[in-house]
């Protein structure tokens, strides 16, 4: 089994916040914590372009690195997962997260700060698979149950895909290939931009 | 008087310790974690499992799913 991956497709996401919603809906996840959000750039503007993003599962994840109780780990699925136990809400793994993937509860005048929650992958955690104490700290264990995570299955335009990583960038190379804009846009050009055109330095000039 | 200054200037920087920080990946210190396919459903059948996951997997593409009618 290869490493879980999610995919996010900008020219496919509506906004729909459907992916959002699953996942508030399946994990039942209280007021204040987002484990997936949609970002849009240019909101309002023609052409403005929307991503889905929730915690990555980074291949060397730099939660893991900081988290000073070492309640970070990683299953053989390439899921990352936490054990809340041992979290003490320090926030340290909120600021080296690139994506905001880590969520804390709030709660009180002082706006006291709770155990991380962050998406599992819709894995769990460290508890019995499928048992009420999983549920109540994590959420519900799919893929124990052999399912995907519900946002990529609710996707209603599949731009968020998620699953095996090979399985899921064949289907979206295939899909910007078909795109008919030619293959050029699968690559290293879309991902980091074109060289800028310098003008040609003159011959003895000081660069 | 001065090669005792030089010397104890030069000593000095003996005891120096490198400030650079190393950054070491942790150890997982909380309860183990079982796989995915030992539970009741699948009773630690890890082909059944990944055979559930694959489906699933390629069920996200549909173009593969039925006769794709427009440019996605």
């Amino acid at each position: 089994m290869a490493r879980m991956k999610f995919l996010a497709d900008a020219e496919r996401c509506i906004e729909c916040n459907g992916c959002v919603t699953a996942c508030k809906q399946e994990h039942e996840i209280p007021w204040g914590v987002n484990r997936r959000r949609v970002v849009t750039l240019n909101d309002g503007v023609p052409g403005e372009k929307s991503i889905s993003v929730a915690c990555m599962h980074c291949s060397d994840a730099p939660c893991m690195a900081v988290c000073p109780v070492d309640c970070f780990y990683k299953t053989t699925e390439g899921v990352v997962l936490h054990d809340k136990d041992l979290c003490i809400g320090c926030g340290y793994c909120f600021y080296a997260c690139p994506f905001g993937a880590p969520q804390f509860p709030q709660d009180g005048a002082f706006g006291l700060r709770g155990k991380m929650d962050k998406c599992t992958f819709c894995a769990g955690g460290p508890e019995a698979d499928n048992s009420a104490a999983e549920y109540r700290k994590y959420g519900r264990n799919r893929l124990a149950e052999g399912k995907l995570p519900a946002c990529a299955e609710m996707c209603a335009t599949k731009a968020l895909l998620g699953g095996d990583a090979d399985v899921i960038s064949d289907i979206y190379r295939n899909r910007v290939l078909r795109r008919g804009i030619g293959s050029e846009v699968w690559g290293w050009g879309t991902a980091y931009g074109k060289p800028e055109q310098r003008p040609a330095a003159k011959p003895g000039a000081k660069s | 008087m001065l090669a005792a200054a030089a010397f104890a200037l030069g000593a000095a920087g003996c005891g120096e310790k490198t400030s650079v920080t190393v950054y070491k990946q942790g150890h997982y210190q909380g309860k183990p974690d079982k796989q995915p396919w030992d539970n009741d459903l699948f009773k630690g059948d890890k082909l059944a499992w990944e055979q559930a996951i694959k489906a699933r997997n390629e069920r996200q593409d549909e173009t593969s799913r039925g006769t794709p009618t427009a440019k996605n």
